[in-house]
């Protein structure tokens, strides 16, 4: 193994229910009755999953949800924006622990 | 696997059914050098079709019976006799169809097309790929877009795309890159809200269409590395319920020089009606159901997923 991701591996993920068949079954239609056209569309499905695997910082996602957006329909404007999505929550919510830095300082401070 | 093999594994032949559209592809001069045509077509291309061609189409088209005729290019607003043609096809046809990039309708010495279009109840169906500039011009050209959109008002304003008009206006989406397009039903309510909302443009309705690897797209894919990969993505989406209802089966295509196609596809892969070269002028009467349509890897884009055509 040179690297711990290769892009192939992505088409073999169904290779993960060799070995636990059951559950992979489980996963794979639950997946697939996520993604489907229900109170959100295909495509707005498509930007959550996108800027979510920004956040898990998954290689595999951010190429498979990349593709997904454009063949739904979005563009690069949307999807940089749903990127900064991302960016906000994951720099809000560290920023927001200043309020605990802050407290614990605060308490032990004169 | 090529596209013959993947027919026959699934125990399929493409054949022709019986013609509905004559489909007239006028030359491949345009005002446009779009990055994803299939027939390369652009500014400096010289090919226009001929007065004496344009009188043995419009001859069969009287002879014959089309319950729609096509009218394609290149951009058709280009060819100098159009006004004659559309006007000659106009009596022929239950259903006149024009395609247009919009940006060649939109030239203020074009402004008498519109006129002449409404006044022949033609059907226009004009290509826009995107409801993002950045993608539109990315494909099109720059400056593509804003053009693109000061043509759709034009021809709102006249009533096309308005309901109760009759006047039709669809539009033609292409993806803006080497990946399938959007589901048309999701697109269609994503192009009639953006423009609608931003622009306040009224459209009948969208037809999304994948990239045919051929000509200048081709080119595009090779250059860039996503051949392969474009080529395996079309191939692995084949649906084989898409095969009956293809539109090469009930399609009659018509080069510039008047010889036959059984689609612009295979026009631009130069793939002859009935496997022979021949001229629309020696058609003795509408093509025979059950004759054989010739193929090529190309016809993957048209079978993908939920079908293109």
């Amino acid at each position: 193994m040179k690297t711990y991701y290769d892009p192939e591996d992505l088409a073999k993920f169904d290779q993960i229910g060799e070995n636990a068949p059951d559950l992979a079954k489980k996963f794979f239609d639950y997946y697939g009755a996520v993604f489907a056209e229900g109170a959100l569309t295909e495509r707005e499905k498509a930007l959550i999953a996108l800027a979510v695997a920004h956040a898990v910082q998954c290689p595999y996602c951010i190429d498979a949800y990349t593709v997904a957006c454009l063949e739904k329909g979005s563009n690069l404007e949307e999807m940089t924006e749903a990127i900064h999505v991302t960016n906000a929550i994951r720099g809000g919510a560290s920023l927001v622990h200043g309020v605990q830095m802050r407290k614990v300082a605060e308490k032990l401070s004169m | 696997m090529i596209f013959k093999e993947k027919l026959e594994n699934h125990g399929l032949e493409l054949l022709r059914a019986a013609a509905a559209v004559l489909q007239i592809n006028v030359g491949f001069k345009c005002n446009l050098a779009c990055r994803h045509c299939h027939l390369e077509s652009d500014p400096k291309r010289p090919e226009m079709m001929e007065l004496r061609t344009i009188e043995a189409v419009i001859a069969c088209a009287g002879r014959m019976s089309f319950g729609t005729i096509d009218i394609t290019g290149g951009a058709p607003e280009l060819l100098p006799d159009l006004p004659g043609l559309v006007e000659e096809l106009a009596r022929l046809t239950p259903r006149l169809i024009l395609r247009t990039n919009l940006v060649a309708l939109a030239r203020p010495e074009m402004t008498h097309l519109v006129d002449l279009y409404s006044r022949n109840r033609v059907a226009i169906v004009a290509s826009l790929p995107s409801v993002s500039s950045a993608q539109t011009d990315a494909q099109r050209g720059a400056g593509v877009w804003g053009e693109s959109i000061s043509a759709l008002r034009l021809l709102n304003a006249i009533g096309y795309g308005r309901e109760g008009t009759g006047l039709t206006l669809d539009l033609v989406s292409n993806p803006a890159g080497a990946f399938l397009p959007a589901s048309q039903a999701q697109s269609e309510r994503k192009f009639r809200h953006d423009l609608g909302i931003k622009h306040g443009i009224a459209f009948t309705n969208l037809f999304t269409f994948a990239n045919m690897p051929l000509g200048r797209f081709r080119t595009w894919l090779e250059e860039s590395g996503n051949l392969d990969a474009y080529l395996k993505k079309l191939e692995d989406s084949f649906n084989p319920c898409t095969v009956e209802h293809l539109m090469c089966r009930t399609t009659l295509s018509v080069d510039w020089q008047g010889f036959l196609y059984d689609c612009d596809f295979n026009l631009a892969a130069r793939l002859y009606h009935s496997g022979s070269k021949k001229h629309i002028s020696e058609l003795p009467g509408l093509p025979m159901e059950g004759v054989s349509i010739a193929v090529g890897d190309h016809c993957y884009a048209c079978t993908a997923g939920p079908g293109f055509t």
